[in-house]
């Protein structure tokens, strides 16, 4: 089985009461829809307070390239547009909407049967997924259309698409490719025709091998489709590492995986294309994992977003009594909530609630030079030496250090025995690094 | 033996001496002609190297100094230390007023109700990266300590007690490191006003009044309250938030009193005097601002 070359950890990978099914979290009384919920330009609310809207309005919108659309993801009246916390826990703008029925916009398709057929063409593949509002679902919320439209000079060979699932907890890729196979072999299909490519090989750890099973009889059916199984590594799921253990391709340092004929999508944002692409129904849901060692059980919920967080937790039976931290996403890369108020968006795959035991830092002592934070780093970096320089904000050889590479895994973290902050560090350089290299740009 | 050591003596006094020859013929020859009153004002600066001059150290201040910079341009030096600089240049010294860091936030551990824990790296630089403030507060301090770390006098440290930073004005030099340092702009170099006491709207939190005061016991609302009592027109609200022109205050300490949120302090504390007894002596002053304006 393959896997990526350099780096990497084994973090145990929790997946909790995956055979259980899906279910379909009732609508709350009111939604908090984030007015930006991707990478780029922010967007622009066009509703105001009091506008009916239904599943599928317009929202949110912004002219720019690297941008995308917000649709209602419930039908209702809008009631205010104020701040929440968002998954960074700052006060972010969003769109207040109390739920009244659930009346969807007439030309979204909701027929319960799978449309084969492809009747548009590439360029008006890539404008459906624009306006349809599709953000990358791994987590990035980076837009999808971007992906699909390269620069002249790059051409596509492949379409990779990622149903790794490498964070521990999270089983909700895996519970939609269990579901859904034959939507996202469509959707991939899709993506195939707007990029102009002949070949998709879809990675699948090797913990999910009903997954693996199911994807590769039904792939079978498709022209041009593979599924690959691949070894169980964190970080499998991100893109680079993605890339290599797929195509054996390594993404020069700087460059972007559309220079060595790539574009990676998740299952999750594929299934989402089928829909948008074969049923035109914009991203107003999504799958979302609520999980945790101590929750009596773990369940995958399909949620539209803006439904607050507190709703999926009332969902799986209320907080266990010693619980210490809820994360937004999993537990190596997801955030921690500082207010059950946070809504879902586009980007939450999931929500983690661990026991107090587990939810502290261990003491950090003095690193001991040992070098397990480079041999984990799946970057081939120095985690070590970027985050001491740029604790002692010597940024200058922090950016040698090719700061600019980190993923923001967290492998070196995970792996350090003195419990060092090594990422916290790691952060703060390629924040200030990042912001050095674009002053030093513009002169 | 005897031999011996006076050979050696005699040898090296010979390779000493000849050394020595080419050492000064070399330094003569290669001379570098420097102006001798670099070193004397490089002895009279404070030497910290702290770079708020924006040179590379004290002596790099010297030079430019003597070439032609502003007496003032080390924001570190006093009275004392320009004078004598003054003195060795045959300038004259302008005067200066001297200033000190201040620290806008009064939310810290005591005014703001922790709603989560912070067990991160501790350094401001990366928590505001992450959340908010353990009281929620997206603006104020989060009393990790980047201001003390960036402090080269060893004058600001974090109460333990209140969780803010406190400055020592006696070590403060204002040479503006922590101010640099912030990632939220808390801290501000303000004049030092020994005798009135600094009159600082302490909050730096520009939400609306509502969300100010959800999070913080002592914010700024923005109600204008203070703007309108200044007889100087000193105090200006944006964003929800007041703001004190430094040059235009005269520390008459009304807006102190007129603020419904005790989000304007004295600083020090001591310097806060209490209201005038006859309230209508006070009351007339307040309204005539607003007619004038």
């Amino acid at each position: 089985m393959k896997t990526f070359s350099i780096g990497g950890v084994h973090p145990h990978d929790q997946k909790l009461n995956t055979e259980a099914p899906a279910k379909v979290l009732p609508l709350p009384k009111q939604v908090c829809v984030m007015v930006s919920q991707h990478l780029g330009a922010p967007s622009q609310p066009i509703v105001a307070k009091g506008d009916k809207v239904k599943v599928g309005t317009v929202l949110t919108q912004n002219d720019a390239f690297l941008s995308a659309v917000v649709h209602s993801p419930v039908s209702g009246t809008v009631n205010k547009i104020a701040d929440i916390p968002d998954a960074s826990n700052y006060p972010k703008p969003a769109i207040f909407i109390d739920v009244e029925g659930d009346e969807w916009e007439e030309s979204i398709d909701r027929s319960p049967e799978i449309k084969r057929e492809i009747t548009l063409d590439g360029p008006a593949i890539i404008q459906r997924v624009k306006e349809m509002g599709i953000v990358g679902m791994g987590g990035a919320c980076f837009p999808t259309h971007v992906k699909l439209m390269p620069p002249k000079d790059a051409k596509a060979e492949f379409l990779l698409l990622n149903g790794v699932e490498c964070e521990p907890y999270l089983t909700c890729d895996n519970r939609l490719m269990l579901d859904h196979a034959e939507e996202i072999m469509i959707g991939a299909t899709a993506l195939m025709k707007a990029l102009n490519v002949s070949q998709t090989i879809i990675g699948i750890e090797a913990n999910k091998p009903a997954a693996i099973k199911h994807m590769t009889e039904v792939a079978a059916g498709f022209a041009g489709i593979k599924v690959q199984p691949l070894k169980m590594k964190y970080p499998q799921g991100a893109e680079k590492q993605l890339i290599k253990a797929l195509t054996g391709r390594a993404v020069p340092s700087g460059k972007l995986p559309i220079n060595v004929g790539c574009v990676v999508d998740n299952v999750a944002t594929c299934y989402a294309v089928y829909q948008a692409v074969q049923k035109n129904m914009p991203l107003v849901q999504r799958m979302v994992t609520v999980t945790g060692p101590e929750v009596p059980e773990p369940t995958n919920f399909w949620a539209r977003f803006g439904t607050p967080v507190s709703e999926f937790i009332a969902a799986v039976g209320g907080l266990p009594e010693n619980t210490g931290k809820v994360i937004s996403g999993g537990p190596m890369m997801g955030k921690a909530l500082c207010s059950d108020e946070a809504s879902s968006v586009k980007g939450m795959s999931g929500i983690l609630i661990l026991p107090e035991k587990q939810a502290h830092r261990r003491e950090v002592y003095p690193c001991i030079r040992c070098g397990k934070c480079v041999e984990a780093c799946p970057m081939g970096l120095e985690p070590y030496l970027i985050a001491s320089s740029a604790a002692v904000k010597d940024f200058g050889l922090t950016e040698k250090a090719r700061v600019m590479d980190c993923i923001e895994c967290g492998c070196c973290q995970f792996t350090c025995p003195s419990n060092r902050p090594l990422l916290d560090c790691l952060k703060i350089g390629k924040a200030t690094v990042g912001k050095i290299i674009r002053a030093r740009n513009a002169k | 033996m005897n031999v011996t050591i006076i050979y050696a003596i005699v040898l090296l006094a010979a390779l000493g001496l000849v050394l020595a020859l080419i050492l000064y013929v070399v330094a003569q020859k290669f001379k570098v002609e420097e102006d001798p009153r670099i070193d004397l004002v490089s002895d009279a600066l404070p030497g910290a190297n702290c770079g708020a001059c924006g040179k590379a150290g004290c002596r790099a201040m010297a030079e430019a100094i003597v070439k032609d910079a502003s007496l003032t341009g080390c924001p570190v030096c006093n009275e004392e230390n320009i004078a004598k600089i003054a003195e060795i240049l045959g300038r004259v010294a302008e005067k200066s007023e001297p200033r000190v860091a201040v620290v806008r936030c009064q939310g810290g551990t005591c005014n703001t109700t922790p709603l989560v824990k912070y067990e991160g790296y501790q350094s401001c630089a990366y928590a505001t990266s992450v959340f908010p403030g353990e009281g929620g507060c997206p603006f104020g301090c989060l009393g990790l300590g980047d201001c003390t770390k960036a402090c080269t006098f060893d004058a600001i440290h974090v109460n333990p007690q209140t969780g803010l930073p406190e400055v020592d004005p006696d070590k403060c030099t204002a040479c503006g490191a922590c101010a640099k340092a912030c990632p939220r702009g808390v801290i501000e170099v303000r004049k030092k006003r020994e005798k009135t006491g600094r009159v600082v709207v302490a909050c730096v939190n520009k939400q609306k009044g509502a969300a100010a005061v959800k999070v913080c016991k002592v914010s700024c609302i923005g109600c204008g309250k203070c703007a309108q009592t200044c007889p100087k027109q000193a105090i200006t609200v944006e964003n929800n938030l007041a703001y004190i022109n430094d040059d235009l205050c005269v520390s008459c300490q009304l807006c102190v009193r007129a603020c419904p949120r005790n989000a304007i302090t004295v600083l020090p504390k001591e310097k806060l005097r209490p209201a005038p007894a006859p309230k209508p002596a006070a009351a007339p002053e307040a309204p005539a601002a607003p007619a004038q304006a």
